[in-house]
């Protein structure tokens, strides 16, 4: 249990029937120990403030991308202009000023890649250390050369590092590189493997799919990108971080993930940034192309900073992420954690095109203080006999808007479907909300589909079930409820469920009644 | 550079001017006029609804908006008999949406004042001049119902009932048609003093585009039934707005009970505005071929102790395309909310569609909130369970079929008019058969 910080007291009002004082304390506390609220004081180039024609040309010119690149962000941004920040998502956002921001940022030292250790800058090491990556990563995370031989300690897990516009370095890429894993920054995918890029950038999430994912298309700096071959179970995890510093500055990540046919890939990704006064812009793309047999498991545990007790401060988080089943049997799982950002717009989506696809959703979203979070999923059933799952788990606190916001869409020809869909609200105190948002579209008979949701309220007949095999009340509520919060954080990798665990440590058993 | 969000709405106006601008208001005296005025000029505002409206989402309000009532092919009405035949009642006939003396009773009951709109507009009935649009313009945030004033600006008749004691008899409101183009307008108003009780039942095709409001302020401690039957016109077009607020310990249940027509669209926007408040929305579909039914619901609970149900369950066919959009807002202040929403299809074959956007906003801890949305065919263990037991696979189905809608059906307080009811729907089920 941290320790709580003065500000964040607990009201003696909060606490009533079915919510206890530790996990009022608990959610309270999380907002007020922010831990990556600290920030690197390190020299940075930047691009000038602003974004016009020529930011976007000179963000593609620092990558070394080919001109088709160049083109399809000048396209992306020339349709960004035509277009409108979303208005439907229950957020109160006042309006941003894209021209007042960084769009892209490098740290001075990673201009010429340094050759070892001691020619890295040591803040950046600091930066990595103080984050809780071990030292062995670090020396590669940092961008030495070589460093790559040397064996790491325990499970193997690699990891590509975003800091600000740049990725610093990816880890264990010789011996994902034998197993015929790609797993590196996009910028270098663009240049390595640019056939691989131009055939899957942008298919899953076109340029003009939303403002943020325009946006993003025009002016993304980094993020990662990994191909699966074809039959190839990926030997290690594989991890992004990403790591807001430089003030004033956006993070526009791209990732896109290719598994090939029969492959298999665990995917985590990671973020902090430091505490500021100012919001910040983060909008991310992620895109999944899952083929034949392949399976993909994406988890997130986001922790970006949510800004202080009164609201002043945070990253703005506009995420666009959607994988595409593409081939029959194809699989795909979102697991998200969203505990951080001032504002969360992020739907992690399922298109089910080939028969007998799989999509799963699970998401715990805890929003305190001024927090707002506007999340879910969709999941678009094409094919044949698609299943989709989804789980998804709002905690708000203090002043927040918690939000699930979902679509299950079967369409005529996804024969055999079948959808099932819970989502839970637990509210903590009078003044925040919980909100549900489900779109259902049924266009067949033979799918099934089942979308429940409750707030504060267990369901009755796994209760009966319990209390008939001898339990009581408080009992059976606290074993439906943590078997089903278990079901969540399960779904994460065991590296993330850990840190998920810590970060939600909410006793939930006692929140229901 | 003219963003879409702007363009949309300039569209929407344009559209709304369009359609006013040949339309002068209804003759009446100083209040209604004032209100009519004001309606009208929140119509232009807010423009005319199109498809890609949110709120609009899965139904197209193209033929509800048109110029032009799309003509509708007379109903046999001797097909089907008129509903609540064997209730004794006060019958308040509209034909074409003109009120017909000579089919009604006499318009007088124990415990009511009766108006037609007609009258009222030109004298000063001082509790209809408070209500007349009043309702209607609250129930405009957070949602917008332009059609609905749109009807408040120019609808020319309609009833008016002021409910003070119990009331001996239902009053029931019977719709004819006459032309097969008949394009009504009706705006009801009924005002439910503290205690009162009344039953309001409503039955018939009304007109080939119907646009209905009906305004209805619950006192504290009345109690308001409202059953309506929405007839099998196959062509017929309407869109119905309940509008309702609710006082302390108030009652209110709805049921409609809707079977086919090319396009309905029922909206209910409920208020509940004193403690311990109970507002029951409830409503069977059955639709067979080019069938478009839509349930718009939107429950506010503004008060601690109340009570909401919402449940729907809809049998489709043949490309018949059910909607439901339900809502149970939550205010801060309403504490110890039981909100209650549930909204089911069955599927009868693979070319029926529901589409459905079951909401909850909720700004209160303390409550009970729940809404569930299946939609499915029939389980093939259950019919297999039927017909194992010699029962035939048509009669099989149909025990199913009923056995799905009942939930909905004992919404119905009276015995007798859930009975009347559920007959209705199995004559429907037994000729709509493959």
């Amino acid at each position: 249990m941290a320790a709580l910080d003065t500000t964040t007291k607990v009201r003696d009002e909060d606490i009533r029937d079915g919510v206890d004082r530790e996990t009022v304390e608990t959610v309270q506390s999380m907002a007020g120990t922010y831990k990556h609220g600290w920030e690197t004081d390190i020299e940075m180039e930047f691009a000038p403030k602003g974004l016009n024609e020529d930011i976007v040309r000179l963000i593609s010119e620092k990558n070394e991308e080919p001109a088709w690149l160049t083109e399809w962000r000048l396209d992306a941004y020339r349709r960004w202009q035509t277009m409108e920040s979303p208005d439907w998502a229950m957020l109160d956002i006042p309006p941003i000023d894209y021209q007042d921001q960084y769009y892209y940022a490098k740290p001075k030292s990673m201009v010429e890649k340094p050759k070892s250790l001691d020619e890295v800058d040591p803040k950046l090491l600091e930066t990595y250390e103080k984050l809780g990556i071990p030292l062995k990563e670090q020396m590669i995370l940092a961008g030495v050369e070589g460093a790559e031989g040397a064996a790491a300690e325990g499970r193997k897990v690699a990891v590509d590092a975003v800091f600000d516009s740049v990725s610093l370095g990816t880890t264990f890429k010789d011996e994902l590189a034998k197993a015929g894993v790609i797993f590196c920054s996009i910028s270098e995918a663009v240049r390595e493997h640019p056939e691989l890029v131009k055939k899957y950038l942008g298919s899953v999430v076109p340029q003009n799919d939303n403002y943020f994912a325009a946006l993003n298309s025009a002016v993304f700096s980094d993020g990662s990108f990994v191909y699966i071959p074809e039959g190839v179970r990926c030997p290690m995890e594989l991890s992004t971080y990403f790591r807001i510093n430089a003030e004033n500055t956006g993070q526009f990540e791209r990732t896109l993930i290719i598994a090939e046919k029969g492959s298999y890939v665990s995917y985590l990704e990671g973020c902090t940034a430091p505490k500021r006064d100012t919001h910040q812009l983060h909008a991310a793309v992620v895109e999944i192309v899952v083929l034949e047999d392949a399976e993909v498991k994406y988890s997130t545990v986001q922790n970006w900073y949510p800004g202080d007790e009164n609201g002043v401060g945070g990253i703005y988080n506009f995420v666009t992420k959607r994988a595409d089943c593409r081939e029959a049997r194809a699989k795909v799982m979102w697991t998200q954690v969203e505990t951080g950002s001032a504002v969360t717009w992020k739907y992690p989506s399922c298109i089910l095109r080939g028969d007998d696809t799989q999509g799963e959703f699970y998401s715990i979203a805890i929003t305190n203080n001024h927090q707002q979070a506007d999340t879910g999923t969709k999941m678009i059933h094409l094919g044949k006999n698609s299943k989709s799952r989804i789980v998804s788990k709002g905690i708000s606190a203090g002043f927040a808007q918690n939000t699930y916001r979902g679509l299950v869409t079967m369409h005529p020809k996804a024969l055999n479907s079948r959808n099932y869909t819970q989502c839970d609200s637990l509210l903590i105190g009078d003044r925040c909300g919980a909100h549900t948002v489900p779109y259902i579209e049924v266009k067949n008979a033979s799918s099934r589909v089942e979308h429940e949701a409750t707030t504060s309220k267990v369901d009755d007949d796994q209760l009966f079930y319990c209390r008939s095999r001898g339990m009581d009340e408080e009992e059976a509520v606290a074993l439906v409820v943590n078997g089903f919060c278990r079901e969540v954080l399960q779904a994460l990798p065991m590296e993330f469920a850990m840190e998920a665990q810590a970060l939600v440590a909410i006793s939930l058993e006692g929140s229901v009644g | 550079m003219v963003f879409p969000r702007q363009k949309l709405l300039a569209q929407k106006r344009e559209a709304a001017e369009a359609r006013l601008a040949p339309l002068t208001l209804p003759q009446g005296g100083k209040w209604i006029t004032a209100a009519r005025e004001d309606a009208r000029a929140r119509l232009a505002a807010t423009g005319l609804p199109v498809k890609r409206d949110e709120y609009w989402k899965y139904t197209d309000p193209a033929s509800l908006t048109a110029a032009q009532a799309p003509e509708a092919a007379l109903y046999e009405a001797d097909r089907d008999a008129m509903a609540f035949a064997d209730t004794e009642r006060l019958k308040i006939v509209f034909v074409d949406g003109v009120f017909d003396p000579a089919a009604s009773d006499e318009l007088a009951l124990d415990g009511v004042e009766i108006a037609l709109l007609s009258d009222a507009a030109q004298a000063d009935l001082h509790w209809a001049r408070d209500l007349y649009g009043a309702l209607e313009a609250d129930g405009q945030t957070p949602v917008e119902r332009p059609l609905a004033a749109f009807n408040t600006a120019h609808a020319a008749e309609g009833v008016l009932i002021r409910a003070t004691g119990k009331a001996a008899r239902p009053i029931s409101l019977v719709y004819r048609r006459r032309d097969a183009g008949a394009d009504v307008l009706l705006h009801h108003v009924l005002k439910l003093e503290p205690g009162a009780e009344l039953t309001v039942l409503e039955d018939g095709p009304a007109a080939a585009r119907f646009n209905q409001v009906m305004e209805a302020d619950i006192a504290d401690g009345a109690t308001l039934h409202h059953i309506r039957v929405q007839g099998r016109d196959h062509e017929r077009r309407t869109v119905a707005h309940l509008f309702a607020r609710l006082g302390a310990e108030s009652v209110f249940k709805s049921f409609t009970l809707t079977a086919n027509g090319a396009m309905v669209r029922n909206e209910a926007v409920i208020r509940l505005n004193g403690k311990g408040g109970v507002a029951h929305i409830a409503g069977t579909t059955v639709g067979d071929g080019a069938f478009h039914h839509d349930d718009t619901v939107f429950i506010t609970h503004a008060a601690p102790g109340c009570e909401s149900r919402q449940v729907f369950k809809k049998v489709l066919r043949h490309g018949a395309v059910g909607v439901f959009q339900g809502k149970i807002l939550v205010e801060q202040p309403a504490q110890l909310t039981d909100g209650y929403q549930i909204s089911q299809a069955l599927l009868l074959d693979e070319n029926a569609q529901f589409l459905a956007k079951p909401e909850l906003e909720i700004y209160a801890d303390d409550v009970k909130c729940s809404h569930g949305s299946t939609s499915g065919e029939i389980d093939p263990v259950s019919l297999f369970y039927l017909r194992a037991r010699g029962i035939p696979e048509a009669e099989a189905k149909l025990l199913l079929v009923l056995a799905f809608l009942a939930e909905a059906l004992d919404e119905i307080e009276d015995p007798d008019l859930a009975e009347e009811l559920r007959g209705r729907i199995e004559n429907w089920l037994r000729r709509h058969t493959d």
